[in-house]
């Protein structure tokens, strides 16, 4: 096992969408897999020092909502100042209440079984990302070192 | 009696995976962790995990809606 590798191309800075990326490859390293992680666009939002994620129903007709607000709660509403901060607080407590890890701390399990987080170089100057926003051991690439990876990697994924 | 012991209840996927695999890395090759789950999915998950890192999972079970896994560590 201790051959197989795989890559995930993470594309989206939004709470829900930062789990994907993250639990695939704490576990992946478990299981004895080498992994990278291209970040790149939004995904950029996940290698931050402090995160700042959020998450909004706004557009995600798929979200369930506390209180079923989901079947009854105008769309527009969805869209009121505020609602995206109380959205993302009432998620974050249920995951806590669930037991589900925090996004930080699955990041942390990542770096501390070596998967390799690389930041997309063309993103990171075109947002004008500071190499010292994002966190330590992030490496700097671009398409072709993601793809020399990926060709080589068992499960290729993209987020 | 297992070599060590893991209370993972309480925590859902993928944690119970990865203090498992970390409650590991502490042993040495032969002796047994015993793991104490309430996600329901770890019972397929220690499966897979066992399958996949060559562990051997001795024993898998359920008592009151919690699950129990006996996993020897490879030699």
């Amino acid at each position: 096992m201790a051959d197989k590798k795989m890559m995930i191309i993470a594309t989206k800075g939004s709470l829900d969408w930062a789990y994907p990326p993250f639990i695939l490859s704490s576990t992946a390293a478990a299981l004895g897999m080498e992994v990278n992680i291209f970040f790149t666009f939004y995904g950029l939002q996940l290698l931050k020092k402090n995160l700042s994620l959020g998450v909004t129903p706004l557009g995600n007709p798929g979200m369930p909502m506390p209180m079923a607000m989901d079947k009854w709660f105008p769309v527009l509403g969805t869209a009121i100042p505020g609602m995206q901060g109380m959205m993302t607080m009432m998620m974050k407590s249920k995951m806590k209440k669930k037991g589900v890890a925090s996004v930080e701390e699955l990041r942390g399990l990542c770096l501390e079984a070596d998967v390799k987080m690389i930041a997309c170089q063309m993103t990171v100057d075109l947002f004008d990302f500071k190499p010292t926003d994002l966190i330590d051991g992030v490496e700097y690439a671009g398409a072709s070192s993601a793809l020399a990876f990926a060709g080589d990697a068992d499960i290729n994924l993209f987020v | 009696m297992a070599d060590q012991e893991l209370d993972a209840r309480g925590l859902n996927c993928p944690l119970p995976i990865l203090r498992a695999k970390k409650a590991l890395n502490d042993l040495e090759g032969g002796q047994t962790l015993s793991i104490i789950a309430t996600d329901p999915g770890s019972v397929k998950d220690f499966q897979a995990f066992a399958k996949q890192t060559g562990n051997e999972l001795l024993e898998s079970g359920e008592t009151n809606g919690e699950f129990t896994f006996l996993i020897k560590k490879k030699a």
